[in-house]
This record gives structure tokens, sequence and C-alpha cells, in this order.
């Protein structure tokens, strides 16, 4: 392979890479006043990214450390579409509160572009370099509003608790180059099946998925979650709740599947531990809350527990199944935002549940939206989030993991609870008092998501789903 | 033929459809004439009927199939209308008196503000109580049982908003159902023994399977015997038999004139219907009619005593209903089932006209029911007085013997006591019937004329009664509801009693006509010389059975007995309400053991309360505050949803913002999922 063709499977990279370096210098010179161009910018570089991710070439390159093939190809796509998402909710919700920043794109830029480097990630060193960048970029947006101090508390918080986890996760890798003698995926899983490694390379598989479980916030790493998801800005939470979430995962997946599919009934043990304490927690944590951020982040952990459970079913259906739960809960998640974003009482952002008492009546629209929004992630039929824990659900019995899909069902149950509680608050109590005008954007985008959950839903899932089958295939699982 | 039959029948229904569900848009008087008219053309074509079964061209039996009801495997039951001597009989009974009682209705609820369903529930009645009666297999008769016990049910409850009124209309459905369980285990059984529930196929199997055993808890018992053992228990539950009496009494909350058409003329009879429309079946149940026997025996007596004690000129009347169905029953009993009908029939028209009279008083009364708060009334209801009197001396069955003339009670009840009297021969049972006969006799003449004396004679006790009570509650508490009384004040001539409008007295004069003459008048068809002809198998005897055939051939003294005893009874009741007026207050004032017990219905209420009303209620609420409450809701819903909420607040308190308790938990989870690891990959 030359360099060139090795350029030109990273062309997205490459291309994200060069972009950002040139909007950054442009905004150096023209100041905060070139916020808007540079989000254009971001935004078309994003989209041109996507493109080019779309019909890239499948193969590896750099050694091996590159990999683009059917999943990261997926995965490449759904990021980089979904990020100039966060760019436009983010950088007018920052104009709003005075805050507007050029640099707000470009860290989005930055870290859209650590995902790709996780999802095509092919050994421990590339994987290591994308998670970072992205956690990098991701330090800083949480703590985007200075002098917030919330957000600073937040984003320090999440630098703290993330550089531990980096070390967990360089102490895993380093625990299985040592006994596996490589830091290649096919390398490494060649050795397990070879024999020589014992159970020392799988000491430091448990570091690495502790490493990602914090990324993905799967318990018993999810500590960090309520607080950063309350504390930094909402369009940031929207961001950090989607695409990196998809990107964690498809890099755990890939890691697990390419670099130890050998030692699967090992690993699955681990996830299956993880996944069941996630949808615990989240389920259960959720119901004293009475803040709407704090209560996404516990629906978060509960919904990275089902997308476990996907992946613990350890085939290819289970794989296709998590490719499809995350883009669906990327879009549902979004929306919510959305509306989070949308909405505030007296320029004051409505974030407490009391706050959405009677919004039916003063702001029907996006009630609607949210409820819509809730309906899907409490995984009403013909909601989009039924479909997604169906199919988690359907790769779980497939491959014999009825405790599993048992506890995915008690889950929704009880997290049904506080998504009805919502509903019921809009619906049912009397408002408090008028709210203000939503802005045009975050509406648009908050009634764009509720349209999708349904009916959108019905015909992207016939495109979505062999694209999520293709893209499975490429783990190698059967 | 089956045009007219079949107008007859569903009339009713039509009316009640009308009435109930466009009541309010046509208005009340529509509402009654509708009602009201399609009944008198019900009435019409029964009489009709009645005469071409009798004694027209119609054949003595048929059975029209209108529609198919329920068809599963064997079992077959069709919506169909059998006519034969028997349910013309009933068609006759049923149509008149409801068509009477209609009318009565006009005067007697005119001031209540929901006429329209008044009417409708009525007309409801007669339509359940048509069905039932044209039945012509279980599964119909079963329909128009429960139409009856709904109809009931709701008019009992009528005035709905009074609690008392309420919880007879309950105690009626409840005692009902303990009824209508043996009655669907009877029906049952009949299907389990024979295979078919159509009467027409059934009766002609019954003599060859007559000796059946069956083999339960190791015992044997004769299965004919536990058939209509079953149905019986049904007929004791909606006839107000003893031990399912109680709720009779009790039912005299609704209207009168209900009082008068359900709970003495048609409803409380089914019972007496059934079984003799079930003859061929009892015949060969010999163990049956014995309890059958011993049952109406019981009632009998025990429900003249009863009546002896009581105030309520409504509830008199409603024990002595009790007691007559009793005497129809060990008629039954004994096999003279031909006797039974013949009473039902009679009864029918003088027990109707007594509570129309009742009704009349209480009208004119202005809703008083207390006898000891009337007297000297004839003056004031002079026509009410005359066909009371008519009524007394038709239900204490005055005629002379010797002449073979008298009101309609004389002949049919003479004709039971006679029964008794011939089948007491070989049968103790039966002469236990005879003996309570005789002095339940004697009873009803007692307290019929104390209700008579009471109300009509004396000295008038309302002048100051109502004076007293004027503007107090407890008047209010007799009155009873507010809504179909005249309000109080409306009248300004104080609360003089007077006569009712026409419209009620027409009803008690055809009534009266009746009391007289239907006697008379059938006796040779029910039970004399012609009753082969009249009856064409409708009733079955088996051939051993001649207990009419005897009880023509009654030695003199059995004939005279009925008179005499009738005629102690009045003679008391003469020295003691009329020669010493006062006397019968002092007796009950002085509370003596005896008089206690009847006042207090042999204290059966209180029996049923402490024993099965009770435990009843205790079992309820087990299953309902320990079975539904704590268990089932305390580790169901209730105790899950709290479980699950405390372990969020745990969870949430878990999230203290400290760093570094995060990176402890962490820490915490790595060395947690490790040691997991290493656990689980050495299994």
């Amino acid at each position: 392979m030359t360099f060139q063709d090795a350029l030109l499977l990273a062309r997205p990279e490459v291309f994200l890479a060069a972009s950002t370096l040139v909007l950054l210098v442009w905004g150096a010179f023209r100041g905060d006043k070139a916020m808007g161009e540079v989000s254009i910018g971001a935004s078309l570089a994003l989209f041109v990214a996507a493109g080019f991710a779309a019909v890239s070439p499948e193969g590896t390159a750099f050694a091996g450390g590159f990999i683009a093939d059917g999943a990261s190809i997926f995965g490449k796509v759904a990021i980089y579409l979904i990020s100039p998402v966060a760019i436009y909710l983010g950088d007018r919700w920052l104009v709003r509160v005075g805050n507007g920043r050029f640099e707000f794109p470009i860290l989005i830029l930055l870290a859209a572009l650590g995902m790709g480097m996780m999802v095509s990630a092919g050994d421990l060193i590339s994987l290591y370099i994308g998670v970072e960048l992205q956690s990098l970029a991701l330090y800083v947006l949480a703590a985007f509003r200075r002098d917030d101090p919330k957000a600073s508390e937040a984003g320090l918080k999440y630098f703290v608790l993330g550089a531990l986890s980096s070390g967990l996760l360089l102490y895993g890798a380093s625990l299985i180059y040592g006994f596996a003698g490589s830091t290649h995926f096919d390398l490494i899983a060649k050795s397990i099946e070879g024999g020589a490694t014992g159970t020392g390379v799988l000491f430091g598989l448990v570091f690495l998925i502790c490493g990602l479980a914090f990324k993905v916030s799967a318990a018993p790493f999810h500590m960090w979650t309520p607080d950063v998801y309350e504390g930094a800005p909402t369009p940031v939470v929207g961001f950090f709740a989607a695409a990196p979430k998809l990107a964690a995962m498809l890099l755990l997946a890939r890691v697990l599947s390419e670099g130890f599919g050998t030692a699967l009934e090992q690993w699955r043990q681990i996830i299956v531990v993880t996944a069941f304490l996630s949808v615990a927690v989240g389920a259960f944590g959720g119901l004293a809350q009475s803040n709407i951020k704090r209560l996404l982040a516990y629906s978060s952990i509960a919904n990275i527990g089902y997308a476990l459970i996907g992946l613990s079913a350890g085939s290819a259906e289970g794989m296709e199944a998590v490719l499809v739960f995350m883009v669906l809960y990327m879009i549902d998640v979004t929306g919510f935002f959305a509306c989070l974003g949308a909405l505030s009482r007296n320029g004051k952002p409505m974030e407490q549940l009391s706050d959405f008492a009677g919004l039916a009546r003063v702001r029907p629209g996006m009630a609607l939206a949210l409820t819509a929004l809730s309906f899907s992630v409490m995984g009403l039929p013909p909601f989009s989030g039924f479909w997604a824990k169906m199919f988690v659900f359907k790769a779980a019995i497939a491959s014999g993991q009825w405790p599993l899909a048992v506890v995915l069902l008690l889950g929704s149950v009880v997290a049904a609870f506080y998504y009805l509680r919502l509903i019921k608050t809009m619906w049912f109590d009397a408002a408090p008092g008028q709210t203000d005008k939503e802005p045009l954007d975050a509406k648009g985008v908050a009634i764009a998501s509720a349209l999708f959950c349904f009916p959108v839903v019905l015909p992207a899932l016939a495109l979505l789903e062999p694209l999520a089958k293709t893209a499975a295939l490429a783990f190698g699982l059967k | 033929m089956e045009p007219i039959v079949t107008t007859l029948v569903f009339a009713p229904l039509v009316g009640a459809l009308i009435a109930g569900l466009f009541g309010r848009r046509i208005g009340d008087l529509a509402s009654q004439s509708v009602t009201t008219g399609l009944l008198l053309l019900t009435c019409g074509l029964s009489w009709m009927t009645f005469y071409q079964v009798i004694w027209g061209s119609w054949a003595g039996q048929e059975t029209f199939t209108l529609a198919p009801f329920i068809h599963i495997g064997n079992f077959i039951s069709n919506w169909s209308i059998r006519i034969d001597t028997l349910s013309a009989v009933m068609l006759v009974v049923v149509s008149s008196v409801s068509a009477l009682v209609h009318i009565y209705s006009w005067g007697y609820m005119a001031e209540d503000p929901s006429r329209p369903r008044f009417f409708a529930y009525l007309s409801l009645f007669t339509f359940a109580m048509l069905m039932l009666v044209t039945a012509a297999d279980f599964m119909q008769l079963f329909f128009g049982w429960e139409g009856v016990g709904l109809a009931s049910y709701l008019l009992i409850g009528f005035w709905f908003k009074k609690p008392s009124a309420s919880a007879a209309a309950i105690k009626a459905f409840v005692v009902n159902r303990v009824g209508d369980f043996g009655f669907a285990l009877g029906i049952m059984t009949v299907f389990w023994m024979f295979g078919t529930i159509q009467f027409a196929e059934l009766f002609p199997l019954i003599a060859a399977k007559a000796g059946t055993q069956w083999t339960f808890i190791g015992q044997s018992w004769s299965a004919i015997d536990l058939a209509c053992g079953l149905l019986f228990i049904g007929a004791m539950g909606k006839s107000a038999q003893f031990f399912l009496h109680t709720w009779l009494p009790d039912a005299m909350e609704g209207p009168t004139p209900v009082s008068a058409l359900i709970h003495a003329a048609t409803m409380v009879t089914a019972g007496v219907y059934m079984v003799c429309l079930l003859s061929p079946m009892f015949e060969y149940a010999p163990v049956t009619k014995q309890i059958v026997t011993l049952i109406g025996a019981i009632t009998a007596l025990f429900a003249a005593t009863v009546g002896l004690a009581q105030n309520d000129i409504k509830r008199v009347i409603a024990y002595s209903t009790c007691s007559q169905l009793g005497y129809m029953f060990f008629a039954a009993g004994v096999g003279a089932y031909q006797a039974a009908m013949f009473h039902l029939f009679t009864h029918a028209f003088f027990k109707a006209l007594l509570f129309l009279g009742a009704g009349s008083v209480i009208h004119g009364m202005h809703h008083e029911q207390d006898m000891r708060k009337m007297g000297g009334l004839w003056k004031y209801l002079p026509v009410t007085y005359a066909v009371m009197v008519i009524g007394t001396l038709a239900i204490t069955g005055f005629g002379i013997p010797s002449l073979h003339l008298g009101f309609a009670g004389f002949y049919s009840k003479d004709a039971i006591i006679e029964s008794a009297w011939a089948a007491s021969g070989k049968n103790g049972i039966a002469s236990f019937a005879f003996v309570v006969g005789l002095l339940a006799a004697g009873l009803t003449a007692f307290y019929s004329w104390r209700l008579a004396f009471m109300t009509f004679h004396g000295t008038a006790k309302w002048d100051s009664a109502h004076a007293d009570a004027h503007g107090h509650d407890d008047h209010a508490h007799d009155a009873g509801h507010g809504h179909d009384d005249h309000a109080h004040d409306d009248h300004g001539h104080a609360h003089k009693p007077h006569e009712s409008p026409l419209v009620m007295l027409l009803p008690l004069v055809a009534l009266a006509v009746g009391a007289i003459g239907a006697g008379y008048a059938f006796v040779e068809s029910f039970v004399g010389e012609h009753r082969n002809e009249f009856w064409r198998g409708a009733i079955f005897n088996a051939p051993t059975n001649h207990v009419l055939e005897h009880a023509h051939h009654a030695p003199e003294w059995v004939v005279m007995a009925p008179l005499v005893v009738s005629m102690t009874g009045l003679a008391v009741a003469i020295y003691v309400y009329l020669m010493n007026e006062g006397m019968g207050l002092r007796v009950a004032s002085r509370g003596g053991p005896l008089h206690t017990f009847f006042y207090n219905k042999w204290f059966f209420d209180e029996l049923y309360e402490a024993t099965f009303v009770r435990a009843t209620r205790f079992l309820g609420d087990v299953f309902w505050k320990i079975g539904d409450q704590k268990i089932i809701d305390g580790f169901g819903p209730d105790g899950v949803a709290a479980v699950s909420a405390s372990v969020g607040r745990r969870l949430s308190k878990a999230q203290s913002g400290y760093v570094y308790h995060y990176a402890f938990v962490m820490l915490l989870g790595v060395a947690g999922l490790l040691s997991y690891a290493l656990w689980a990959w050495a299994h």
C-alpha cells in the first residue's frame, strides 16, 4: 500500500484536520465576530467529510493502525452528520446567552475528528489517540462557559475523572501489549487463539473495557454523567449524549470483536454485568430526579445499558442492533436537548420538572414534540425507540441472553415512570406562567426529531437496517 | 296463532324500550300511554289465547321456535314460546294483573318525577315474566327468571335515593343469588343426566331414568331427587320460602303497585309455577317432594305467625303472601299440582287486590303505612273499604261448604287442605302439612281481619297522630321517600284521608270481581271433574298419584274444618280489635316472649346477620384488606413502586458531587469487575 492509498483511506479525517486548522486560523484573525462564518465552514467541512466517508474505499492503512471498513464508514457518516446539528444548536444558543465564541465549532470539529479516528482505530495506539483527541475537545466544551461556575465545575470533574479513565485504559493497553506482544487487534486475536497469553491479557482487557465504559457512561463508571449533564451548556450536553457515545460504542465493539473475538465468552461476562448495572442505575436513579438534564443523564445511562445488551449478544445481529439502537437514540436525544435549549421562562432556561407544568397549554407544539420524544425513549410502539429496543431484544433472545432480555424489559418499565411523569406534568398540571418564545432553530430541530420518531422512522428504518447489517458484518462476528 | 302469541309476549318489551329509552323525550303522558296501551293489548290477547287453548280450536300444546339462543354441542336452547294450559293460565294472570297495575299506577305514581322509568320497568318485568312462563327449555326459563329478578331489583330500588330502598333491592338480589345458584346447578344436573334441556325432549326420558343413583362422597344419591332438589332451591329463592324468605318483607320498600304485581301476584309465584311445570320430574322425586311439602308447610305457618305481630300494613300482606306461597308449595309437594296452580290463580286476584287496596289506603293517608296510626277509615275510603273486605273474605277462604259457594280463596285453599289430608294416609309430612294448613288458615283469618279492623274500624288515630307528627321528622320517616308523596304542604285541607281517584279504583273493582268469582268459575276446571280436559297433560300425575281423587271424597269434618278455624280467627280478631279496642296494643307493649319472637320475624334477619352476612363480610375483608391490599398490592404495585423509589433516592444520594467519591466508585468498579471476571473465568 502506497502512502497515497493510505491517505485516500483516511481522506475524511485528513480533510477535517486541514479544515479545522484553516478555520482556526481564520477565527484567530477575525475574532469572535467570525463565529457565524466559522460555524458555517465547520458544518460544510463535516458534510464534505461525511461525503468522503460515504464513498471511501475499504482497507487498512498506516501499518494496520487505521481501518476503513463498513463499520467505520457507517459510524463516520452518522457522526459527521449529527455534529453539524450540534454546531447549529450550540452556536445559536451560545449567542443567545452572550457567550458566542468562534472556538465552539472548532472544538466540535476536533471532537468529531477524534471520533472519526476512534471508529477507524486498528490498534491500541490509534485507539488511544482517537479517544484522547475526542475527550480533550469535550472537556473544553463542557467548561465552555467559563464564567458559569457550574459549567466550570462540570468541565473540571469531567476532566479529572476522564484522566483517571485514560489511565485505566492505558494501563490495560500496556498489559495487553505485554502479554500479547502486539498492539494490533488482529495480532492480539491471534496470540489469544494460540493460547500463550493466559489470563494476563484478559486482565488487561478488563481495564480497557473500564476505560471505554467511562466514555459511554456505563455503570459503574457513570458517576460523572449526572453532574456533567447538569452543569454543561445544554446544546453541548446534547452533543455529549449523541455522537461520542456512538463512537465509543463502535470502538468498544471493534476492540472486543476484532481484538478479542476469540475470547467472546470471557468478555461477554464483563459486558453483561455492566449492562445490567447500567440499566438498573439508569432506571432507578432517574426516579428521584427533579432536574430534567440529570434525568436525561440517567436515561442515557439506561440506554447505554440496552446497547451493551446488544453488544453482549456477541453476534452480527447483536452488532447490527447496537448500530441501529445508537443511531435512533442519537436522534431522540438530540431532539430532547433541542427542546431543553428552546424552552426558557423569563430568560432562564427551564430545567426543573416543575417548570414544565402545563406546557401543553402554553406551548402545545413543544409539548407535543417532547411527548413524542418521551414516548419514543420509553419504547412505546410505533415510535423509533420501540424499534431500537426491539432490535436489541431480538438479538439478545437469539443469542440466548434471556436474563438480559428480561432486564431490558423491566428496566424499560421502571424508566417509563419518569417519562410518563414528564408527560403528565406537561399535559395535566397547571401552568405557572408564560414561557418565552422558543427560538426557531431549536424548535425546528426538536420538531424534526419528533417527526423522525414517528412517522419518518418507518421508511428510515428500511434504509438504515440494511446499512447497519452490512456494517455489522465488518466486525467479523457470526 | 303464532303472530298472536309473539305479539303478546313482545309488546311489553316494545313498550319498555320506548318508555325507557325515549321516555324523557316523549314525555310522561306518552310513555304511560304507550306502555299501558301495549299491556292492554297483551292482556286482551292473553285472554284470547286462554280461551282458545282451553275451549277453542287451538291445539292444547304447541311450541313456536323463534330463534336460536345457545347452540353448543348437545346443549341446545332456543327462543321459543310454549303454549299449553299451564302457560295460558300464567299468561292470563300475569298480563291481567300487570295491565291493572299499569292503570292503577297512573293514579298512584301521578306525582312521581320519573314515571317513564317506572312504567318502563313495569313493562320490562312483564316481558321477562312472559318469557319465563312461555319457556320451552331451561335456558329461557332461566333467562326469564333472571329478567324478573332484575326488574324486581330495579323496582324495589326505584326510589334509590332512599337508603332503605337501595338496601332492600340489594338484599333481594343477593338472596335470590343463593336460589339462582341452586337453580343453575339444577339445570346442569338435568343436562348432565339427560343430555337435553328441552322440556319436550326431557319429560319422556324421565320415567326410564327414575332410579338412577349417583355416588358422591361415598354416599349413593338419587339423581332425579338431586336435580329436583337443586331446582327447588331456585324456586325457594324466587318464591321467598323459609330460609330464603328474608328479602320479601324488605321488598315492600318499592312502590305499592310493584308490591302488588311482582311481590304478590306474579314473580313470587314463579317458583310454584316451575314446580308444577316440572311435575313430570317431581313425580319421580319422592324425597324432594317431601322436602317441598315440609318447606311449604313451615313457611305457611312461620309467615302467618310473623304476620300476626306486624304493624306496617304492607308487611302484613307481604307475610301473608309468603304464607300463601307456602300453601301452594305443600300442595305441589303432596302431588296436587292442580290445586297449587288453582291457588296461584285465585291468590293473584285477591292478593293483588289487597295490595292495591293497601296502596289506596296509603295514598289516602298521605303515605302513612303504620296501621296503629289509622282506624275508622271506612267512612273516608268507602270503595277501598268495600274491596278490602272482599279481599279479606277471599283470602280467609270464606264460603259455605254445603252449598259449595264462596269467595275465590274458599275453593282453592280448601282444595289444598283437602289434598294434604288425602295424602296424609301414608305420609307423615303430609299430615303435618294438613295440620299446619288448618292452623295457618286460622292465623290468616286473624291477621287479615286484624288488618281490616285496625285500618277501617275503631277510633281514628290518624287525626291526633298527624297533628302530633306534623312538622316532626319521624313523620317523614314513615312517609319515607320525598318524591312520590304529595308534598305535604300542597294539601291545604290538612291531612284528612281521602278516597283515591277513579283510575285507581277501577282496577280495584276489577280485581274484586276476580276475588269473588275466580274460584267459583274455575274450580271444576282446575281441580274438579273437568281437570283432565282442562290441563290436557300440561301437568303430569304419576299413575299412583290419586291425591285429588281422594281429596274429593274427604269426610265432612275435613271439609268443614277450614271454615271453622277461619271463623275462629275472625271471632278472636273481632274480640281483640273491635270489642276491646286497644287490647292488641296492650299485648304488644307488654312485650311477651311470643310476641317479641313473632314481631322480630323469628329473629331470622339477626341470625343471618350474625352468621352469613358477618362471615361473608369477614371473608370479604380478608380477601380485600389482607389478600388484595396487603399481599397483592403490597408486594405488587405499591411495594415495587416503593422499593423503586427508595432505590432511586439512595442512588441519587450516592451522587454526592465530590470528585473523589466518583473516582473511588470507579476504582471500586474496576476492582469489582476484575474480581468478578477472575471468578467467572475460573468457572
